[in-house]
């Protein structure tokens, strides 16, 4: 897909513009076919993103869950059965056992890049 | 079995029952063969309470029993099967059916009889007592075809008839033979205030009345001629002259009564055969009978402790009581008439509020003797607690009934002065040491307190001092109550409700900036986008509040297991046309949607998947349909019966007062979900007495039922307020709604945040309908304003392109979730499990 290709070689995936994203909420993004949750957190003026996939309910639902910070993690709750989940580790914070994926990110001339998942 | 002891117990009345439970309690029920007779069709009722079967209680309501009691403890028990007679030879009770039951320890648990005086005629037709849920039946029966009702007898259970007559519609006399009301508890200048405050209900009091012949009437039915020559003509004659002791089974089998009967008992409750118990109302102790269901409840008590081997005495009970007699406040305490010698007495009188107080203190003034207050009751908890453990008075013990002004704040007592033993709540005998070790246990809310101890949940006098010895163990415990919504807002949710409202704050950052921390969170973001909502009523997905919505909100619809939505358009009061009816089925079909009839009379679609929601909503919207708020913490559904248009018992037209009301809350945000619902007449189809708020046509208008609720714990409503016309009733419902939305806390139904309120449903009452707060007319205009702002979310969200871009499934492609799989099951599809995902995978 055209708006993917920005540098294939070092694996960056242009999603889409950040005017797309809801500032302080989530948006589901597919890169090479994987479920991507993407939460642009206005105060820091930056994009985490972590699998969309919650493990408990085994749905692709993160990205509607609600953000906010536990202490000083920044967290996203499930939308289904509400564990949360760190937005930078993919840590589960009410199980040490669970993690789940994150991918880095960066803002470009107002584009969200994301690192490919399957590179 | 047969090395079991055989007990058993004649009489299954409060006293009767109590004393079972009492057993189980104990754990004593291994060591015994129990079998209890139950003279009454009914198995044990509350009869304290009985009155409240004419203001819409049913049988049910008043039961004691919880199902299962008595198979569950191998109880055998005879309804309907009076005990005769006792062989205390051979030691068996006999029956009127017949039975033979042996016993090693025998009960007896008869109760009272109503004392019909021997007036002549008092065995006309129409002429009751006040005892028995039959005696209520054959009330109201009479009640029906008669305008005017009597009771002969103006003390406590007489003023309970009298209510009863009032509540079925009949103009009301009360007639007492002596000068006063409440002879017994109360004296001269208070029977004068209780009696202003009862006429000013509608019910006429004559003292003094003696009346000596019942004969035929010319308006009414009879005519009651009274010494003085005066007479008063009614149709129907309650009896409430008094109890006497059931004690002829007693008498017959030769065990000691008292002169004026009454089985006589010793401080083991034993009566003049050791192996024979007697308890409650039929009991004699020193000389007395004790009339009230606590002292009954006590001796329950103290047989079922002889009968585990645990030392226990009966030493006689406090006679204090407060109730509400038809609204009005009536207490009485300890030595009320100040006959001790050389007691002192205060009295404050206040004729324009109709307030009656009075104290009687030991002549030192150290002491508190007794007290009298009418119309006024608050003080009744701090005041028997400073008898019953002779707490040392302030300097001016007027201090103690005169009206604090100076916003100096009460001299009752700290619940700190009291010892562990005082006795909280005497209807279910709960001590401050039961109610702080319930604390240290867990139940640290009110609601959780009543729930284990029982305390406050009988005649609920003792709810403010309940309410203070919980905030002091919170206290003591560290606790310290806290009530921060969360780590991001050191607030209660009414502290957060407040401030929006105050400082007109319009969005989450705003609020978060002044008043909070952090990042906020899941539950500090849905709560004050839920009090946005409420008070300002904006589009929730407005952009600066879309983030702060659960997905069913920030979606419109409700989330399900597998990631899929579910969609529920409103049908008012559950009335719709074929139309619209097929519409919802081509809307279900053309997306293979599964449908379900949900119980609040509407049609739910099930596996939507997100990007789907724009475009089914767009044809429902198109058929007519408005959103119905399925998913959110606001107005659910106004359930209906058919009402009076089609059904032959209807009395009123309960679908359009449904479709009104449902059309004037929708999209109410609100702590919670509310549902209402209204039912036509009192066969109560639309089961509102389960509902938030419920509505009962009756002859006279509509029965507000308010805080009742199904799911995991189901609580019965309130009664709320009877005989509303439809303006009143939308009144008082708005500003139940909007006092509930203002104060209750996050996630709390309408019946937990009343059960939290100190002084209950009552104090809602002064609130609703009072206006005690003064804050009516406030509560009105913010519900119109709610009202007024009105949108159908959907409708907003489908007319803008933009809005409807953002359900898409991913930002960046227009494919699906191609992992969300459903399988056929009875001709519609349900969400796979895991094995049909991987057999369809593989």
């Amino acid at each position: 897909m055209k708006t993917q290709m920005v540098n294939e070689l070092s694996g960056e995936v242009d999603v889409c513009a950040l005017t797309d994203i809801i500032e302080d909420a989530g948006t589901a993004a597919l890169v090479n076919d994987m479920q991507i949750a993407l939460f642009y957190i206005k105060k820091l003026d930056q994009v985490l993103a972590i699998s969309n996939y919650d493990p408990f309910s085994e749905a692709n639902v993160l990205s509607r869950g609600i953000i906010g910070s536990l202490g000083e993690q920044l967290v996203v709750a499930s939308p289904i059965y509400k564990q949360h989940f760190n937005l930078v580790t993919g840590q589960c914070v009410e199980d040490e056992k669970v993690s789940i994926a994150v991918y880095p990110t960066k803002i470009v001339q107002g584009r969200v890049v994301v690192m490919d998942p399957c590179a | 079995m047969s090395d079991k002891k055989k007990l058993v117990v004649i009489g299954n009345g409060m006293v009767g029952h109590k004393f079972l439970q009492s057993m189980v309690n104990n754990e004593a029920l291994q060591d015994y063969e129990v079998t209890t007779f139950c003279e009454e069709t009914r198995l044990a009722y509350d009869r304290v309470q009985l009155s409240s079967y004419f203001s819409g209680q049913s049988e049910e309501d008043l039961s004691l029993v919880e199902p299962g009691f008595f198979e569950k403890n191998n109880i055998t028990v005879h309804v309907g099967d009076r005990a005769s007679s006792i062989d205390r030879e051979a030691k068996k009770v006999l029956s009127n059916n017949g039975q033979s039951i042996p016993y090693d320890k025998l009960v007896l648990a008869t109760g009272s009889f109503p004392f019909v005086p021997p007036i002549p005629g008092h065995e006309r037709e129409n002429c009751f007592v006040y005892r028995t849920i039959d005696d209520l039946i054959d009330i109201k029966k009479a009640g029906e075809k008669s305008k005017v009702g009597v009771v002969i007898g103006g003390g406590l259970l007489g003023l309970e008839a009298a209510k009863a007559l009032k509540d079925l519609g009949l103009k009301t006399h009360v007639v007492e033979f002596a000068p006063r009301l409440m002879a017994v508890q109360i004296d001269d200048g208070a029977g004068e205030v209780l009696r202003k405050k009862i006429e000013d209900l509608g019910v006429s009091v004559h003292t003094q009345k003696n009346t000596q012949a019942i004969v035929d009437g010319e308006q009414c039915l009879h005519r009651m001629n009274f010494a003085d020559g005066t007479f008063i003509e009614t149709d129907v004659i309650l009896f409430s002259a008094g109890i006497r002791p059931r004690d002829d089974i007693a008498r017959d089998c030769g065990l000691t009564l008292g002169e004026r009967g009454g089985v006589v008992i010793n401080d083991h409750c034993q009566t003049s055969d050791e192996d024979i118990y007697a308890i409650g109302e039929c009991a004699l102790w020193d000389g007395k009978i004790f009339g009230l269901v606590a002292p009954g409840y006590q001796m329950a008590q103290v047989v079922a402790d002889q009968l585990s081997a645990k030392e226990n005495s009966f030493t006689g009970a406090d006679m204090s009581t407060k109730l509400k007699l038809m609204g009005v406040d009536v207490a009485s305490i300890g030595d009320a008439h100040a006959v001790t010698e050389n007691s002192k007495v205060y009295t404050y009188v206040n004729g324009s509020d109709e307030v009656y107080k009075k104290i009687v203190v030991s002549e030192d003034k150290k002491h508190l003797l007794g007290a009298v207050l009418i119309g006024d009751a608050v003080d009744y908890g701090n005041l028997l607690q400073m008898k019953l453990n002779d707490i040392a008075l302030p300097e001016h013990p007027d201090s103690l009934i005169l009206p604090q002004r100076d916003g100096s704040g009460s001299t009752g007592l700290g619940v700190e002065a009291l010892p562990d033993t005082a006795q909280i709540c005497s209807c279910y005998d709960v001590s401050k040491g039961a109610l702080c070790q319930a604390v240290a246990d867990g139940a640290t809310t009110m609601a959780a307190l009543k729930e284990c101890t029982s305390a406050t949940t009988g005649c609920g006098g003792c709810t403010a001092l309940v309410g203070q010895v919980l905030n002091k163990e919170l206290e003591k415990l560290g606790m310290d109550v806290n009530t921060d919504l969360c780590e991001h807002f050191a607030y209660t949710r009414q502290d957060l409700y407040n401030l929006i409202r105050v400082n007109e704050i319009k969005t989450f950052d705003e609020m978060l900036e002044k008043y909070g921390k952090g990042y906020g969170c899941d539950l500090c973001k849905p709560a004050i986008g839920s009090i946005l909502a409420s008070c300002w009523n904006d589009y929730v997905l407005e952009k600066p509040h879309v983030g702060l919505q659960d997905t069913n909100d920030r979606f419109l619809a409700n989330i399900q297991k597998n990631g899929t939505y579910s969609v529920v358009p409103r049908i008012p009061g559950g009335e719709i046309t074929p139309e619209k009816l097929i519409a919802i089925g081509e809307v279900a079909k053309k997306h293979q949607l599964y449908t379900k009839i949900t119980g609040g009379q509407r049609v739910d679609l099930f596996g939507a998947k997100k990007e789907m929601l724009p475009v089914i909503w767009k044809e429902l919207i198109d058929a007519g349909f408005e959103t119905g708020h399925a998913y959110g913490k606001a107005l659910r559904t106004v359930k209906s019966c058919v009402g009076s248009t089609w059904c032959r018992y209807g009395v009123d037209d309960s679908v359009t007062a449904a479709i009104n009301l449902e059309n004037r809350y929708k999209g109410l945000r609100a702590p919670h979900k509310i549902k209402f619902a209204v039912s036509g007449c009192t066969r109560e189809c639309a089961e509102a007495q389960s509902k938030d708020v419920g509505v009962i046509a009756t002859e006279n208008g509509w029965n507000l039922y308010l805080c009742g609720n199904g799911g995991m714990k189901p609580r019965h409503a309130d009664l709320f307020a009877t005989d509303l016309d439809y303006e009143t009733l939308v009144k008082y419902i708005d500003r139940f709604l909007m006092f509930y939305v203002k104060t209750a806390d996050r996630l709390q139904r309408t019946s937990t945040w009343m059960m939290n309120l100190e002084g209950g449903v009552d104090y809602l009452r002064d609130v609703v309908i009072d206006d005690s707060l003064g804050l009516a007319d406030t509560f009105e205009k913010e519900m119109q304003t709610v009202v007024d702002n009105y949108q159908c979310e959907w409708k907003t969200t489908v007319e803008n392109e933009e809005r409807s871009k953002s359900f898409k499934a991913f930002v960046n492609s227009d494919k699906g979730d191609s992992q969300i799989v459903f399988v056929p099951e009875r001709g519609q599809l349900r969400p796979a499990n895991k094995e049909e995902i991987l057999a369809k995978l593989n």
